[in-house]
């Protein structure tokens, strides 16, 4: 096989280079048997140790960008107390071993891969050590107390003798799984909570590091698929003459999700997938359009929705309130627009078969690949590869791009890789949905809250009706997340949903709910606070007064950001707070507004997590969020005509570029609390950030997502 | 018909439709797979590589255009170990899900051979063209004024 073993690379001696970094090689026959017995020692899912003394630590996590590959090993590493400049780290295959907490699947999302992690690591890695530890007491004939581990070596301080894991690994075999091994206190902590560089950086700056794209495989075919241009369509019939006779295709074949052409290279397959004349049943929504849907959402918005949460009487106490801020918040569909665009390589073998892709969702995609075979899902072997971005899209509920490139290769007997285009990627749907809110904020007469009453309307995402396999009703969680559990004290909270049917599908997308509500809350407390004429920085922190931790972010971002300084004409500073992930972020935004441009100059980051186990990490993850929540803020919609996704390329999706992109200062606060999120919980705040900075230095409050004045 | 193709100082005919896209051609037929496809239409950088060393986007390239001219891509760069470009994005810790960065360093490389010493705004007019959606721009914009500084010899 052609992918294997020349993914290793031996990088240089700087930094992140003294590590060897392996990638794909099959653990499923030892993954989960302590003890496997010879000389190899495997006391678990995700430690190997060979003669040779090499360290491997097996990562269940897909690597996205958020830095799994490093941070995961690292906390193996300390409790093993390996030798973290040797370490070898590997991608694990799918095994029930390495399930989320959650689902009975494999699962990177929801910023959970270190905290849902943590305990059990630990505990791999401790139980991994005193196993090491029983070996040498054994053959030195020493008791076990004594003895002492650094570096991947076994001493005993009173003869001095020593022995390094390797030469333990085959004894270390034969000793009892012990029950419990203790952890380690923070205190000896050597790896984990200091900075530590990213271990895939030399694969990646070199272009060795290889994703679902690069996938070579002897005898591969590729194959594009034309898709149903309007949402909701059907295929009627198609004729393949041209595309047949073009060069290089070899293949033309109906799909459930249209028809694929298969060809001896992405360019060819491409082309006659271009050249075939298809004829699609729009079905029933080939006149459907966002500016239509809009009006839509803004009348069921004034409407009572699904009562989710009613706490308090609002009709009583906005009827005796000095004011009621009434207003609504808007909000476009978004494509995930990840880097890499998505594909999926498949062989079938004809009673088994091999995937390799980049994913989020190991289990589900291998068992909808299986069941499309006609296989056992045991016979499926799934390899994951680097993701050139995830942001949600790759946890496909559905397993969309599995499940057609399963479809293509189905049959065919040679691998065949399915690879979209940009615009195929940013037109297939899967998009955070478009919502409205319409919120009424009661203030009393010193311009506190008094009551909250809030109405959604959007549709279900496909991701909670998958997963958790019922049949959403009423409302959607993820309408409504951030919102139920908010910290602003009010006297009443009312919060109403309303659930849109579309044929436009939606999945989560980095942060998920939190993308719409944070900016709703944050704009709208900081509405408050101006109609109470008092700095919303000083607003913020009297209302939270009995939140420590929002407190001291908040204090935290006021001193980074300088708040209340003179600011030149035009310029104003932003800020807002969220929670989400089990996280909380503060940012604070200095925005420029020239005319019509608006510039986002400087952001200011302040993030509680509980502990940073990589504070480096954090801070990047930090910088990431905000810079893709920003393309959001300033540029991102789809929008719908004539039931088609009009946008389907950078130029007219476009992104934060360099020219534009600000300088972010992160700080970080261990405030020793339960340990949360990294990955998504950074962009909620910058939504409402930056348009609390417009305000403040245009006057203009915008309440309508993208930007635009 | 066969187009005989200069890619890392290697000769390699290849046999494709003269209107392929550079960027195919070093994928799918030479195997070199660290150019990256992001937009396919000049908008993303993801498929930077040199020509006569200035930095194009080989998804835009008729393979037939490109004659007698050197490619350089990412594996021809770092042929002989990490450049300057590479450690200082090593050292800056750039990288994230790492799919556009063969084309950051292709780009980044090109503009330091022709600006030794670039300032803020050259780095915007330089690397705008590549998109990050990791968004670590602001680790790449130090990572190219480290380069420049250990170039000179300043660190
Ligand atoms: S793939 Fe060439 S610029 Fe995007
Ligand atoms: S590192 Fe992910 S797109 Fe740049």
């Amino acid at each position: 096989m052609a992918i294997k073993r020349r993914e290793f690379l031996k990088g240089s001696a700087l930094a992140a280079g003294a590590f060897t970094l392996g990638f794909m090689i099959p653990i499923k026959t030892r993954a989960g048997q302590a003890g496997a017995g010879g000389d190899t020692f495997v006391p678990n899912a995700f430690i190997r140790i060979t003669p040779d003394n090499s360290v491997t630590i097996i990562v269940a996590k897909s690597e996205m960008g958020q830095n799994v590959f490093t941070v995961l090993p690292l906390i193996v590493a300390e409790e093993l107390d390996a030798d973290w400049e040797s370490v070898h780290v590997e991608q694990s295959g799918v095994n029930a071993a390495y399930n989320s907490p959650w689902f009975p699947m494999m699962l990177t999302g929801g910023s959970s891969s270190v905290y849902t992690s943590w305990e059990t690591l630990r505990k791999a890695g401790a139980t991994a050590r005193a196993m090491l530890l029983g070996a040498a007491a054994q053959s030195w004939n020493v008791p076990v107390e004594r003895l002492a581990t650094r570096n991947s070596v076994v001493t005993d301080p009173e003869t001095g003798q020593s022995a390094t894991y390797g030469e333990l690994a085959a004894l270390a075999s034969t000793q009892p799984v012990p029950e419990d091994s203790p952890l380690k206190p923070e205190s000896e902590f050597r790896l984990v909570g200091k900075d530590q560089m990213r271990l895939d950086s030399g694969i990646k700056v070199t272009g060795k590091a290889r994703f679902g794209l690069d996938v070579a495989v002897p005898g591969m075919r590729y194959a594009a698929v034309a898709r149903p241009p309007v949402f909701g369509a059907t295929l009627k019939s198609f004729n393949a003459t041209a595309a047949t006779a073009m060069p290089g295709v070899i293949k033309v074949k109906e799909v459930p999700s249209g028809v694929a052409v298969i060809a001896d290279s992405t360019w060819r397959a491409i082309k006659a997938r271009d050249a075939l004349e298809v004829d699609w049943d729009e079905g029933a929504h080939g006149s459907r359009n966002t500016t239509s849907m809009l009006e839509e959402y803004r009348a069921l918005a004034d409407t009572t929705g699904f009562v989710i949460m009613q706490e308090g009487d609002f009709g009583a106490l906005a009827a005796a309130a000095e004011q009621v801020i009434d207003v609504r918040y808007e909000f476009p569909f978004l494509a995930h627009a990840c880097m890499e665009p998505l594909n999926c390589t498949v062989h079938d073998q004809g009673g088994s078969a091999e995937v390799w892709t980049g994913t989020q969702t190991q289990t589900a995609d291998r068992s909808k690949a299986a069941a499309i075979l006609g296989y056992e899902p045991e016979a499926v072997q799934l390899h994951t590869m680097f993701l050139g971005g995830g942001f949600g899209r790759r946890a496909a509920a559905y397993s969309d791009f599995v499940v057609e490139a399963t479809h293509v290769a189905k049959g065919e007997g040679v691998p065949v890789k399915t690879t979209w285009t940009r615009e195929d990627d940013m037109r297939g749907g899967q998009y955070r949905p478009m919502t409205v809110h319409h919120s009424k904020l009661a203030l009393d007469k010193k311009g506190n809250p008094l009551a909250w009453h809030n109405c959604v309307v959007s549709q279900v995402l496909d991701g909670f009706e998958e997963l958790t396999g019922t049949k959403i009703e009423n409302f959607d969680s993820s309408q409504v997340e951030g919102l139920k559990e908010q910290a602003y004290p009010v006297q009443s909270l009312t919060l109403e949903a309303h659930l849109v049917e579309s044929p436009i599908t939606c999945l989560w997308w980095r942060s998920v709910g939190h993308t719409h509500t944070a900016f709703l809350k944050e704009t709208l407390f900081d509405e408050a606070a101006h109609a109470a004429g008092i700095d919303p920085m000083a607003y913020r922190l009297n209302l939270l007064a009995q939140h420590p931790r929002f407190i001291a972010l908040l204090e935290k971002v006021k001193v980074m950001s300088g708040w209340g300084r003179e600011l030149p004409e035009g310029t104003g500073l932003g800020v807002a707070i969220e929670e989400s992930f089990g996280s909380i972020v503060a940012e604070v935004a200095q925005v420029k507004v020239e005319g019509k441009k608006i510039r986002v100059e400087k952001v200011w980051c302040a993030v509680d997590c509980g502990f940073a186990v990589n504070p480096l990490g954090v801070r990047e993850q930090m910088e990431s969020a905000i810079i893709y929540g920003l393309s959001a803020a300033l540029h991102g919609q789809i929008t719908i005509k004539d039931g088609k996704a009009v946008q389907g390329n950078f130029n007219n999706y476009p992104v934060v570029r360099m020219d534009a992109a600000p300088e972010i200062e992160v700080e970080i606060i261990n405030s020793g609390a339960k340990m949360g999120g990294i990955g998504e919980p950074g962009t909620p705040p910058i939504f409402p950030a930056v348009g609390n900075a417009i305000f403040a230095a245009s006057g203009k409050r915008l309440r309508s997502l993208p930007f635009g004045i | 018909m066969s187009i005989l193709l200069s890619v890392n100082g290697t000769k390699y005919p290849v046999d494709v439709e003269p209107d392929t896209p550079l960027l195919w051609v070093l994928r799918d037929t030479l195997g070199l797979t660290g150019t990256k496809y992001g937009c396919g239409v000049s908008l993303c950088g993801a498929c930077t590589v040199h020509i006569d060393g200035k930095a194009v986007r080989s998804c835009s390239v008729k393979v037939s255009s490109v004659g007698e001219q050197e490619i350089t891509t990412i594996e021809g760069v770092s042929a002989n170990g990490l450049t300057i470009v590479q450690q200082a994005w090593i050292e800056e810790d750039v990288v994230q899900c790492g799919f556009c960065q063969s084309g950051q360093v292709m780009a980044a490389t090109a503009l330091l051979a022709a600006n030794p010493k670039p300032s803020d705004t050259d780095i915007d007019d330089a690397m705008k063209r590549n998109i990050c959606r990791c968004g670590v721009y602001q680790r790449i914009r130090k990572a190219i004024h480290r380069a420049a500084e250990l170039n000179s010899g300043e660190v």
